[in-house]
């Protein structure tokens, strides 16, 4: 009876990887992840000026940094305090809300399913103790029994965590899998290197410019003249000169490397973190469904100011985007195409469709808007 | 040979003539050779360590008990010897972090449960005179006081952008490579080093008493728990140490004679180290939590006076933990960018863990299931132990779902989860032990009341430590921050507030240890009556310095 406790254990443990390897669900389509042995800096098709989006950047560029981080087009977006919108909320016990499909899949995951059951299993033990307290004290039961085993409750207390178990892999191996499904051709991308103790954020897809961004320090912490964080920009240790914008409703190719040792990427109310690791280039992708600001701090230990480099990223409306994409002196992929330029987002949409089903529709109406030119 | 039955009294008679010498004070303690002294030296050791370890977890709470920096600056000038900048008092919270994990790991929990219980215990429960290799025993205690003294040593030299390393106990490269110049990571690496020597000679001397020592009758099948979950232990230690020292000699390659193993610009990955160390650190937190499993069996079942249910069930149920944990390694790595089928993989094996893990907790119960149970100080902690560890093992489940550490991973809710299965999960067990043993080590009694009063004003304070650890680690602070958003102010304030009432209890602790070696009552050879049946009880209390002369027959 013990060897069949033993067998079971055995079992278990060899059939569980197995087990996983045999679910992905969606057929794994290409890892995500790439190595690369130096970080490539991905040129877009056309850098070369051509485009009459261009002839307004130089200046843009050129123009003296503002006070509170607006550019010719651009406004920062305040952040959205009143509902704690992309940061943590005083006394919080849950989750930040999520602003992607996967966050709240992965949030509804925890608290519908896990959190029940991890919190009946602890109340579960803490009852049977509280029972052994009550009965089976030295005064209430004086004469202690002499069972030492009990096939059937060994077997059952084997088997039936297993089934919980394997309750609880299939939605996290489903949600893994929808986690991975790569980004769709025509995603945008945006490559965040981690550098000791900031963020660049590079937009190959726009001309490839980098936008640099430090922590904002607090009033009396700057030189007269310079600036420093207000409301406007997000709270105190979360807030950042220059934020990664991107577009709101559109598919985004993140991507993280790091210049000098290894940070990471993080931002909570996007349930998205991926590692910034020197000489590798990591990849995911991820949907932004609302507009708003979200917050995220480095969440790999990067030396002394590992505290002080936040993420901030600002999901935009997509025309809004292609505006401060102009700002700063990029170009929009459509734009950048001369004359032909009628057949070329043709190619991309047939390419488009090569994406998984479902996101594909939307992605093709959404993003749109965003390669088409703006002129 | 003749052999006798082991009974206290027949024993005792024996040992007055001839096994009672001791020698002097130098040879007996620096020079030692027998397993009881050695482990009272690891015993003191650890709990030296341990208060030094709990220091700097205290300053790290008062320093995080607002937001703001308030001490950090004046901790980094105290230690400069001049006054330092703020990104030396940045340095300097990294470095509080890394001796906090460093010591807690290496010098405190490892030493006391091996090393201290280990080496009084083992022996004892098996019938042997002493541990298989004596002077071996000793020089993996004198290598593990180095360490330390190397590991303490770092803090004073420079590490990068200020004194002492700050790394994480991880040390991962490049930070710990190019990213901290000067001597003293240099020093860190060496004191793991000498550590994981020390203990890989100790799991070899564990191993090869185990398996010869064992008197005659006593089957594999018939040893008591707690030597099964040091068996079980010292075959970690030997399999994962030495990946470990790979892996930092690896680092002191690169950085001190222009190796590229985790420099990507000259061909080098950096993963490669984290996988290598988790290879050797994944296995090491059951390192840390086996002989915790042990103490717990034998209290139970003593304390419920009935034999320990399930016993093949337990002993293989640590077998399997130990087997599976080394092939779960790279959920500690979830978001360096792994592939799906990987995370996949290592997603179903982590939790496949839960499984020979509830097998235990249930079979905790169903031991006092029917008992007779006397709630006795070391009986509150194991029932602390197994609820804290049923806490800390079900929050393991929600992070080994790689989909779900996407967030949580290298937040609180992740330092959380690792301090209910070793702060609240292996020290319970230590102070359990402590509270079982300290009668049969010193010959005296611990006072019962403190002993309680110990327990409970404990087990709130590290609740309400660690507990709102979990919401933090939700809404999204990351570990490691030396200052922290505005809203993260209150439950960081609770949980400073856990601590000082968790040192109220340790204070309560030291003064019954005081109390007792002064005015204790003293302790009888089998205190525990009935319930206590392994050979340890069947010796005066404290043992004879030479026990077992005649080896005891095992029915």
């Amino acid at each position: 009876m013990n060897m069949l406790k033993k067998l079971l254990v055995l079992l278990v443990v060899l059939t569980a990887p197995s087990l996983a390897m045999a679910q992905p669900a969606n057929p794994a389509p290409t890892p995500v992840t790439k190595e690369v042995a130096a970080p490539v800096v991905a040129t877009p098709a056309a850098v070369t000026p051509v485009s009459p989006a261009t002839e307004a950047a130089p200046a843009a560029a050129a123009a003296p940094k503002s006070m509170d981080g607006s550019l010719p087009g651009y406004t920062p977006m305040p952040p959205d305090y009143k509902n704690s919108v992309g940061m943590p909320k005083p006394k919080e016990i849950d989750f930040q809300e999520q602003f992607s499909d996967n966050g709240q899949y992965a949030k509804w995951i925890n608290n519908t399913v896990l959190l029940p059951i991890i919190t009946i299993i602890s109340l579960f033990v803490l009852g049977l103790l509280f029972m052994v307290i009550l009965r089976f004290n030295r005064r209430a039961n004086p004469v202690p029994s002499k069972t030492t085993h009990n096939t059937f409750i060994e077997v059952v207390w084997t088997l039936v965590p297993v089934l919980i178990l394997l309750g609880i892999a299939y939605p996290s191996l489903d949600l893994l899998a929808k986690q991975f499904k790569p980004a769709p051709a025509n995603a945008v991308t945006i490559k965040a290197t981690g550098y000791q103790w900031y963020w660049g954020f590079t937009y190959p897809d726009h001309g490839g410019f980098e936008v640099v961004s430090n922590m904002l320090k607090e009033e009396g912490d700057v030189a007269k003249g310079e600036r420093f964080r207000t409301e406007n920009d997000g709270p105190k240790l979360m807030a950042s000169d220059n934020r990664m914008v991107v577009p709101a409703g559109v598919p985004l190719r993140i991507q993280t490397t790091a210049a000098d040792v290894i940070h990471a990427f993080a931002v909570p109310s996007l349930w998205f973190k991926l590692d910034a690791v020197p000489g590798r280039l990591n990849e995911k992708s991820l949907t932004i469904t609302k507009p708003g600001v979200y917050f995220g701090q480095c969440s790999e230990l990067c030396g002394a100011r590992h505290a002080f480099m936040p993420i901030v990223v600002e999901a935009l409306p997509p025309e809004k985007f292609a505006a401060w994409v102009k700002a700063q002196g990029g170009t929009m992929p459509g734009a950048t195409k001369p004359a032909p330029a009628a057949a070329a987002p043709a190619g991309d949409n047939v390419a488009a469709p090569v994406a998984p089903a479902g996101a594909a529709t939307s992605i093709d109406t959404v993003a749109a808007p965003v390669a088409a030119p703006t002129k | 040979m003749t052999t006798i039955a082991a009974t206290g009294t027949d024993l005792h008679e024996h040992d007055h003539h001839d096994a009672d010498h001791k020698p002097g004070f130098f040879a007996r303690w620096f020079m030692s050779t027998n397993h009881k002294d050695i482990g009272t030296l690891y015993l003191i050791f650890a709990i030296c360590a341990g208060i030094i370890g709990g220091g700097i977890s205290g300053l790290m709470r008062l320093e995080l008990a607002a937001p703001g920096i308030q001490y950090l600056q004046g901790w980094a000038s105290m230690m400069a010897g001049k006054e330092a900048s703020l990104d030396e008092a940045y340095h300097m919270w990294n470095v509080l972090i890394t001796a906090h994990g460093l010591i807690m790991v290496f010098f405190m929990v490892m030493p006391a449960l091996i090393g201290g219980f280990g080496n009084w215990f083992v022996p004892l429960m098996i019938g042997a005179p002493d541990m298989a290799f004596p002077r071996m025993n000793n020089i993996s205690f004198w290598l593990t006081v180095v360490a330390f003294i190397m590991l303490l040593g770092s803090s004073f030299v420079p590490g990068g952008t200020g004194l002492g390393a700050g790394t994480g106990w991880t040390v991962y490269a490049p930070l710990s490579t190019s990213g901290s110049v000067g001597p003293a990571v240099d020093m860190a690496i060496f004191s793991l080093h000498l550590a994981g020597a020390a203990s890989i000679l100790g799991a070899i001397n564990f191993i090869t008493t185990i398996f010869n020592m064992r008197a005659p009758g006593m089957t594999l099948h018939k040893m008591p728990l707690f030597v099964w979950s040091v068996l079980v232990t010292a075959f970690l230690l030997l399999l994962a140490l030495p990946v470990l020292a790979a892996a930092i000699t690896m680092l002191l390659v690169d950085r001190n004679f222009g190796g590229a193993f985790f420099d990507a610009s000259a061909g080098g990955d950096p993963v490669l180290y984290q996988h290598l160390f988790w290879f050797f650190g994944h296995p090491e937190v059951y390192i840390m939590i086996l002989p915790g499993f042990g103490i717990i069996s034998q209290i139970v079942a003593t304390f419920s006076r009935k034999p320990v249910f399930g016993y093949l069930g337990m002993a293989y149920a640590m077998v399997a933990i130990g087997v599976v944990g080394f092939v779960v390694w790279a959920h500690h790595m979830f978001t360096t960018g792994m592939s799906v089928d990987m995370k996949m993989y290592f997603t179903a094996a982590t939790m496949v863990i839960a499984v020979p893990t509830g097998i235990k907790i249930f079979s905790w119960i169903a031991t006092m299931w029917g008992g007779s149970v006397s709630f006795k100080t070391p009986m509150v902690w194991a029932m602390g132990f197994i609820f804290m560890f049923t806490v800390g093992g079900v929050t393991g489940v929600v992070l080994a779902n790689g989909g779900l550490d996407d967030n949580l991973h290298d937040t609180y809710y992740v330092v959380a989860h690792f301090h209910y299965v070793l702060s609240l999960g292996a020290v319970f067990s230590l102070f359990a032990g402590f509270y079982y043993w300290f009668g049969k080590m010193s010959g005296r009694h611990l006072n019962e009341f403190l002993g309680h009063l110990h327990f409970w004003i404990f087990f709130i304070g590290v609740n309400v430590l660690f507990f709102p650890m979990h919401f933090l680690g939700n809404s999204g602070m990351p570990r490691r921050y030396p200052d922290y958003p505005e809203a993260f102010a209150y439950w960081n304030g609770v949980a400073s507030f856990g601590y000082a009432i968790m040192a109220v209890g340790v204070l309560i602790f030291f003064v019954n240890v005081i109390w007792s070696l002064v005015a204790g009552r003293r302790a009888e050879d089998n205190y525990w009556g009935e319930g206590a049946t392994t050979l340890e009880w069947t010796l005066t209390s404290p043992p004879p310095y030479h026990q077992f002369e005649t080896l005891p027959v095992i029915k």
